[in-house]
């Protein structure tokens, strides 16, 4: 495949769609799926066929839409979203097309506030293009960039460029992405391989899963650049086996892209050859962890093992590996496309351009949402988020998953960057977040999470295997009314040994939740230790009350 | 193996010390005489840093390092005894004791065993956390030997000398976190696997009473672990 080619193929599909009056989105990602959005669509296509007017509107599938919450969502001639469509109003849905007046519930106009705070660069094709079609994905320009950088471009000018941008791990840790590349770039030569790691596993998080199922092709074509940046000429795309939708996806992806020979034996007509390979995830969370995540790969148990030596040196079969997150590889097409300065100019000073966060729990508009980082807490719940529903009072926030941890409301005004947060002692993550009001109680959460840390713990380290199943044990205690000052102590030294003594991330980020509950709701875990009551009436003091 | 190794010095507790480049942190101090409390760890096996007994303390790092898996550098700084070490150290046998069921008065390890010798050690005389009391099962399937998952630490010794020196890989490890345990070929009993040669690797590297030899009093149960490095030096020595 040539840029001419290329080209050509992108200019026959906008020739294709620019016949259609009116253009009908039909959101496919996993929340409108859930509520049967293949329903809603293949009910406007008949619809459509029945008034007689499918040469007029075209009906397509898409990616996400990003207000989950409301779906199944339909976008109309990129104007307006239908929200909670039902099948059934599809005909009237159709009739109503371009009329003021549309049918069945007032849809939301593109600058409603859930819209307007957000700045999309590694979603801007999600919820425009067909993800199982490399033909609209061509259309917007996807492979451009990859053909140019292969053709044109040194591999060092491509790290420059992602170097420039300020790129850092959207996985969770923030390590700078163009000094990881330079890193495996600069490692032994002979065979090297990059991994992305799409084992997105914290309760609460849907990121990398929307941006798999939306823009399949754009993780792919981000893929062979940083082969081709590093010296890699094998992919492995490791994603959880519990998303089924992103793996269809993909699988069709990669298929297409080898057909049209972007993927596979000198691509372009260079002498680069880069293959991918799917590789799914049996369940466990660890497995989000490199080293555990490269054994699993490599067909063994899934556990994690010292570092250094870090992948970078020796990773997938003892061979230099870089291995970056789903949403971090997404951004390297905008980067190479906009320039790597242009990408740093958006975000705040330490954590340049956007990040995806899954935001849920108790805000009016649950859904996916990108900002520009820098944006304060407080932005993001009030405008995107719309606010807590039901007049409660807001309380707190949980970034980072099991490794994150809760920020009260008094820090609500704290920019989103990866340095605040870890100040505020949580942590970025890969991006969950989740709101809490006056009727969560958070030693109750902070059980949860534990809870979560203690079943998804591999067992390989003792203060990981026994610490997180001591912890939860004293919570539980708190929890129920039996505990006394002394299993406060107790469960403050089980933290300091678990983040100080535990071999991976998963033990040593594990006491998050508890450390960050402590130190802002400290008054809570007293009263359910001393006066054994439950401020927010979450949790039942039957046993020791 | 005739290749040149380039020797490092390093300062650990304040002593200068030298070792080979591929040497680690562990093995620099015990030729030193340093001594570093291990559990999982044996010579001749490869090393895991799971029981993270032997973490020490390196300047200029963020985290502590486990000292058998680290390999030493030039200039490194490593301090493996404070008093905060110590009492990670104790708490990490603390954990290991309410794990599982360690009753030394019953055991067929009692004075022979390698967690409650550093129990005596690390003067570990109590333990704060409450016993979990397990019940596992004991798999008595085999001719010779036992293996009584109630005393087992986890630590793979067993596993890696199953795969590792005698090739056999009869033993492996099931299920994740607490409820993870030792199997035999795919969790067959014991007695009934057709890859296990009997060899006995496992009863004499496993370090407490988990894998025992039958037959045999506390007293004789002596363990012999002499032959790993040797066995590891002659496999090093072929062409």
């Amino acid at each position: 495949m040539t840029r001419d080619e290329l080209k050509k193929i992108g200019e026959a599909e906008q020739e294709r769609i620019r016949k259609y009056r009116h253009q009908v989105h039909v959101c496919m990602a996993s929340g409108c799926h859930a509520l049967r959005s293949d329903k809603v669509r293949t009910g406007l296509q008949a619809e459509a066929k029945k008034q007689g007017r499918e040469g007029e509107v075209l009906v397509k599938r898409v990616g996400c839409l990003g207000l989950c919450s409301r779906g199944p969502l339909v976008l109309e001639d990129q104007s307006r979203i239908h929200t909670g469509v039902a099948p059934e109003e599809a005909g009237t849905l159709l009739r109503s097309l371009g009329e003021p007046e549309a049918a069945g519930g007032e849809p939301l106009p593109l600058d409603h506030p859930f819209f307007k705070g957000q700045r999309k660069i590694v979603m801007e094709h999600s919820g425009a293009i067909d993800p199982e079609r490399i033909e609209e994905y061509i259309a917007v320009g996807g492979y451009e960039q990859m053909l140019a950088a292969i053709i044109d471009m040194a591999p060092e000018a491509v790290i420059d460029q992602v170097t420039r941008s300020g790129l850092r791990g959207r996985g969770g840790a923030g390590y700078p992405t163009g000094l990881k590349w330079s890193t495996v770039a600069k490692a032994g030569g002979g065979d090297k391989y990059v991994i992305c790691n799409a084992d997105e596993g914290d309760p609460g998080a849907f990121m990398d899963r929307s941006v798999m199922e939306s823009t399949p092709h754009q993780l792919i074509e981000g893929m062979i650049i940083a082969g081709y940046a590093v010296g890699a000429n094998h992919g492995v795309i490791y994603v959880r086996a519990e998303y089924p939708l992103a793996i269809a996806r993909l699988e069709k992806a990669i298929g297409q892209a080898e057909k049209m020979g972007l993927l596979g034996r000198n691509i372009g007509a260079t002498r680069f050859s880069f293959d991918l390979q799917l590789r799914y995830g049996a369940g466990a969370f660890v497995t989000g962890e490199e080293t555990a995540l490269i054994a699993s790969v490599e067909g063994r148990r899934g556990t994690p093992r010292s570092r250094p030596p870090y992948p970078a040196e020796r990773g997938l079969w003892g061979r230099p590996t870089l291995i970056n997150n789903v949403e971090t590889l997404a951004n390297v097409v905008p980067i190479l496309k906009n320039g790597g300065d242009w990408y740093a100019g958006i975000g705040a000073e330490k954590s340049r351009g956007t990040k995806v966060f899954a935001l849920v729990g108790r805000v009016n508009n649950v859904g996916l949402i990108e900002v520009p980082l820098g944006i304060t807490l407080r932005e993001i719940i009030e405008g995107p988020g719309g606010g807590i529903p039901g007049g409660r009072k807001f309380k707190a926030v949980q970034t980072g998953g099991p490794s994150g941890g809760c920020i009260p409301e008094a820090s609500l005004d704290l920019p989103v960057d990866y340095e605040s947060l870890v100040q505020a002692g949580s942590i970025m993550g890969s991006g969950g977040m989740i709101v809490m009001d006056e009727t969560s109680c958070m030693v109750d959460v902070a059980k949860y999470f534990m809870q979560f840390c203690m079943s998804e713990s591999c067992g390989k380290c003792i203060p990981c295997r026994v610490g997180t199943v001591q912890m939860h044990h004293l919570l539980e205690k708190m929890t129920t009314g039996s505990a006394t000052g002394r299993d406060l102590e107790m469960l403050e030294e089980l933290c300091d040994l678990a983040r100080h003594a535990s071999l991976c991330g998963l033990g040593q980020s594990a006491p998050n939740p508890v450390l960050s509950t402590l130190r802002y709701f400290r008054d809570e875990y007293l009263a359910h230790i001393d006066e054994k009551r439950c401020p927010a009436g979450v949790c039942t003091m039957g046993a020791g009350g | 193996m005739a290749t040149e190794r380039r020797v490092k010095t390093l300062i650990i507790d304040g002593r200068d010390v030298a070792g080979r480049e591929d040497q680690t942190i562990l093995e620099a101090a015990r030729e030193h005489g340093i001594w570093i409390p291990t559990l999982c760890h044996l010579e001749g096996l490869t090393n895991v840093g799971a029981c993270r007994l032997c973490l020490v303390e390196v300047k200029g790092m963020g985290k502590l390092l486990s000292a058998c898996t680290t390999t030493i550098w030039e200039g490194m700084e490593v301090t493996t005894h404070s008093e905060r070490l110590h009492r990670y150290r104790r708490s990490i046998i603390e954990l290991f004791l309410a794990e599982r069921n360690h009753i030394c008065a019953v055991c067929v390890a009692n004075r022979r065993c390698q967690l409650q010798a550093l129990a005596l050690e690390l003067g570990v005389d109590h333990v704060r956390y409450p016993y979990l009391y397990p019940r596992f099962g004991i798999d008595a399937t085999h001719d010779l030997f036992v293996l009584d998952h109630n005393r087992c630490i986890l630590c793979t010794r067993c596993i890696r000398a199953c795969s590792e020196i005698e090739g056999a890989n009869t033993l492996g490890m099931m299920r994740r976190g607490i409820h993870n345990r030792v199997i035999t070929d795919l969790n067959q009993p014991w007695g009934e696997s057709p890859t296990c040669t009997s060899c006995g690797k496992c009863v004499n590297v496993c370090p407490v009473g988990a894998i025992s030899q039958k037959g045999l009093s506390v007293i004789e149960g002596r363990k012999e672990h002499k032959f790993l490095p040797y066995l590891t030096m002659m496999r090093g020595a072929r062409p």
